[in-house]
Order: C-alpha cells, then sequence, then structure tokens
C-alpha cells in the first residue's frame, strides 16, 4: 500500500521537475523562466520528502526556492531590455545540444544499470539532522571548513566591491 | 477544566471512525484533514477579525471610536467588508502578464497557510509534530518573497514594480537576522522540535535568557510582515500601494488577509520560541493550555498594532543600514555569547 502511493508520488514529481525544467529552458520571458525554477526546486524537495529525508527537504525549499530564485530576481532587474518577450535567447544550436544530452542519458543510464543496487541495510532514522550534524563536524570538518571560509572570502570581496564604489562617487562630488 | 476540549475531540473521532470500521492508516488520514480544516478555517475567520481588532486600536490611539455601526459594537463591519470585496469585480489592466498577475493573490496565502500546519496550539495540540518544526516554518516562509514579487512584477506598472523590489530587498536583509535570532534558542535547547522547545521552557522562558535574541526576531518579524515602521513595501504616500497597486475586489483581499495571517505566524513562533508556548506562567494551570496560547499570541499582534499606529515610516537607506549594520551584527554577537555563556555555565557545573 505506502509502496504503491511512494511510487506514484515519485513519478508525479518527477514529472514536475522534468516539465518545469524544461519550461525553464524554452520560455521566451526570462521571468517566468525563473518562476518555473521555483517549482522545479519546490519539486525536488517533495522528492527528498518520499526518501524520508526531510530535513533536506527544508533546506532545499530554503537555499534554493528561497534565496537562489531571489539571486536571479536581482538579477533580472539589474538587466535593461524593452521587450521581455526575448529577454531568455535561444542560440539555435540544436544538433551539439543533442548529441551532448544523448551522451550523458548513455552515460547515466549505463551506470545506472551497472550499479549494484543495495537496499540499505537499515530504516532511514527518524531524526536525520542529528546524523548529519554530527557526520559534518567529525568526518567531513575540512570541507565544512573550507566552504565557511569560501564563503567568508565572498563576503569580504562584496564589502570591498560595495566600498570601491562609493569612493568613485565621493571624487566625482 | 476545558483542557481537553480539542484533543477529546479528536480522540473521539478516531474512536469513531475505529467503531465504524474503518482501515487505521485512512482513519489517522482522515483526521489529519479534519485537524488541518479546523486550523485552516479557524485561521481564515480568526484573520477577518484580526482587521476588526486593528481598526478599534487604531481608533483608540487616535482618540475615535472605530467601526460601530454593523452588528453589536461594529463586530460585523469587516464581515461585511468582506462580502463587499467578494462580490467587486477583479479588474485585469490589458497589458499585465495573466497568468502570474492572477496566481500570485492565490499563492500568497499558501506560505502563512504551510507553517500553521506544525504550530502547537496546545498542549499536545499540534496537527503535524514536526522534529524540524522550526526549520520548516523557516523555510515555508521564505518562499512569500517570490510571491509577493511575482504580483509587483505581473502588474506591468511602475508602482508596482518598485514595490515588488522593495519586498525583495527588504526581506532578504532581515530574513538572515530572523533565522539566526532562532539560533540562540536552538543551541540552548539542542532541538528543531517545536514541542520540545516549548518543554524545555517549563524553568524559564527563553524571553529571560535569550532577551536580545527576542527582540531582534521581533523586529525582523515586523519587517518581514511588511508593517509599520517596514511598510515601505506598500508605502501609500510614495507608491500607493506597492505590488498591490493593480488589484481589486478579491484579490486585494487576498493579500491583506495573507498579511494577517503572516502577522499571526510571526506572532506564534514568539510565542512558541520565547515565551513559553502554550504553558502557563506562575503554574496558573486554571486557564487550559490552548487558552494561554492565544493569550500571549494576541498580546504579540496587540503589540504589532500598537508599533504600527505610534512610529512613523522609516527610510529606504535607514532600513537597509539598520537591518546588516545593526541586526545582522547583533545577531551574530548573540550566538556568540551564547556558545561562550553555554560552556562557562558547564564549566561551573551548575
Amino acid at each position: 500500500m505506502e509502496g504503491i502511493w511512494t511510487a506514484v508520488a515519485f513519478y508525479l514529481l518527477a514529472a514536475t521537475i522534468v516539465v518545469s525544467a524544461l519550461l525553464v529552458v524554452m520560455l521566451k520571458n526570462i521571468v517566468h523562466s525563473v518562476l518555473w525554477l521555483a517549482v522545479c526546486f519546490v519539486s525536488m524537495g517533495g522528492l527528498f520528502l518520499t526518501l524520508d529525508a526531510d530535513f533536506l527537504a527544508a533546506v532545499q525549499v530554503l537555499v534554493y526556492a528561497g534565496a537562489v530564485c531571489i539571486m536571479v530576481v536581482f538579477g533580472i532587474m539589474l538587466i535593461q531590455r524593452g521587450n521581455m518577450g526575448s529577454t531568455n535567447l535561444f542560440n539555435n544550436q540544436t544538433k551539439a545540444a543533442a548529441g551532448v544530452v544523448a551522451l550523458v542519458l548513455v552515460v547515466c543510464g549505463y551506470l545506472a544499470a551497472t550499479t549494484p543496487w543495495a537496499s540499505p541495510a537499515f530504516a532511514v532514522p527518524e531524526k536525520t539532522v542529528e546524523s548529519i550534524a554530527e557526520i559534518m563536524l567529525t568526518k567531513y570538518v575540512i570541507p565544512f571548513e573550507v566552504a565557511a571560509i569560501l564563503l567568508l572570502v565572498a563576503l569580504v570581496g562584496a564589502i570591498f566591491l560595495a566600498k570601491e564604489v562609493k569612493k568613485a562617487d565621493a571624487h566625482n562630488d | 477544566m476545558g483542557e481537553n476540549i480539542f484533543t477529546g475531540i479528536a480522540e473521539s473521532l478516531r474512536a469513531f471512525l475505529y467503531g465504524a470500521g474503518v482501515p487505521p492508516l485512512a482513519s489517522e488520514l482522515i483526521v489529519l484533514i479534519v485537524k488541518l480544516l479546523a486550523v485552516i478555517i479557524f485561521v481564515s475567520l480568526n484573520v477577518v477579525w484580526l482587521v476588526y481588532m486593528e481598526r478599534k486600536i487604531a481608533a483608540y490611539i487616535q482618540c475615535r471610536i472605530g467601526p460601530n455601526r454593523v452588528g453589536p459594537k461594529g463586530l460585523l463591519q469587516t464581515v461585511a467588508d468582506v462580502v463587499k470585496l467578494l462580490a467587486k469585480e477583479i479588474i485585469i489592466p490589458r497589458r499585465v502578464d495573466k497568468v502570474v498577475y492572477l496566481a500570485a493573490p492565490i499563492l500568497v496565502f499558501v506560505p502563512p497557510m504551510l507553517a500553521f500546519a506544525v504550530i502547537p496550539w496546545g498542549d499536545g495540540m499540534a496537527p503535524i509534530d514536526l522534529n524540524i518544526g522550526v526549520f520548516y516554518i523557516l523555510a515555508v516562509g521564505s518562499l512569500s518573497t517570490i510571491i509577493f514579487w511575482m504580483g509587483g512584477w505581473s502588474s506591468n506598472n511602475k508602482y508596482s514594480l518598485v514595490g515588488g523590489m522593495r519586498v525583495v530587498a527588504q526581506m532578504v536583509s532581515y530574513e538572515l537576522p530572523l533565522v539566526l535570532s532562532l539560533l540562540g534558542v536552538i543551541m540552548l535547547t539542542g532541538t528543531l522540535s517545536i514541542t520540545e522547545i516549548v518543554n524545555a521552557q517549563r524553568g524559564t522562558w527563553f524571553i529571560f535568557a535569550q532577551p536580545l535574541a527576542f527582540l531582534i526576531y521581533f523586529i525582523a518579524g515586523v519587517s518581514e510582515v511588511n508593517r509599520v515602521p517596514f511598510d515601505l513595501v506598500e508605502g501609500e504616500s510614495e507608491i500607493i500601494a506597492g505590488p498591490y497597486t493593480e488589484y481589486s475586489g478579491m484579490a486585494y483581499a487576498m493579500y491583506m488577509l495573507a498579511e494577517y495571517g503572516n502577522m499571526m505566524v510571526i506572532s506564534c513562533m514568539c510565542t512558541i520560541m520565547f515565551l513559553g508556548g502554550w504553558l502557563a506562567p506562575f503554574g496558573w494551570t486554571f486557564l487550559p493550555s490552548w487558552f494561554w496560547f492565544f493569550i500571549k499570541v494576541y498580546l504579540m499582534i496587540f503589540i504589532f498594532m500598537w508599533i504600527r499606529w505610534t512610529y512613523p515610516r522609516i527610510r529606504v537607506d535607514q532600513l537597509l543600514g539598520f537591518g546588516w549594520k545593526v541586526l545582522v551584527p547583533l545577531s551574530l554577537a548573540n550566538i556568540f555569547v551564547t556558545g561562550v555563556g553555554m560552556y562557562i555555565y558547564r564549566a561551573i557545573g551548575w
């Protein structure tokens, strides 16, 4: 009973993800693309939920649908273009794209077919947050800290850029 | 007295379904749907009444009487207003982006409604007791930014667009202190579950352990629901009504109702995280737990309204400067002090 509903949810979510991702690329208006991108991210969160990874699902919604889409919105608003109908350009390289996509599909299919899919020995724990926190601060502490330093560098860079603009203004006065 | 009214209803419904021979999975589903429907109906009705409360408080602060014609003491005034708005035409201007324009006022009510699903309205009265409840509320809350922007952008109007961009800038700036201020409480309790956080406040409410975090959360919350003094988004004297400028009838009303819904979410979160949730103060358990929860939530809502009618609006540069230069460093300092304090506390061995 439970398995059937999980499968139904998976296929519905997968269909939503594929269709919305296609629309992100195909639509001519970039604002519509962003909105479909948000739909795509939220359905990805749903996919995590079907795997009992509720924390990852919340992160997906918070970081991707809530923050990344907003960053794209900022980007859009800095672009000036009179006609919104031609903001998401298409360069007509369909043959090259088809070749690359076919290659990716074949490689992914081959890897999926040759991987020995073992079902996990134990069930997903009810509380995933604690396990994620523990593994992040013990086994993967160095990548974790490197990511933190990366963010710090980006932060300092942003402040530096903002300061520079102010100085230029002062000279113009 | 009255403590078990709502849990009792749920129990008797479950017993009735069991007696009728409904399979356990289906009966759990039915009970869950009934719970969520009850919350949705309660919140929708309550929001209508909050508009009345706001107008009465505004009138009191301005030495007026306020609505007093429809129903006793004007209690049915907002019901009449909503019926009027339902009957009005939703005007769609010619050059708007039709689908996005009509989707925005419908979607705008979704994030607050999703948040209400995990809020414990009393002892053991959370419709869904999620073990990452706090994080879930923050995650669904972050979705409302893009929905306001959808309305502002699709209206194809200068004022709407400026208002939409102000929503994005303001909500992104204040979401950071909003999240960081809650981190202090989460460090103290070591859990993201709302029920456990409330239970951890049996000794002391976290407003006393984390006063700075409460203040930061409250200020960022006022900004997050776009109310005075942070209502630049819909500053009437500058940009008419911001993203809502082109909307009419029920579409406009949906934005207003969503604003009150969001205000309730922030008030509920303040209550849960800092004011002890459903716990009774001083052991005054003669009132049921859900009643204490509502007293605290309405106290927070009253403070929201009080601020709205006594403070002027601040400028955009003041808004962003205050957010990034005061609230963010303060909330980071609060996390640091909390961490150091916890170690000292353990070292002393209390």
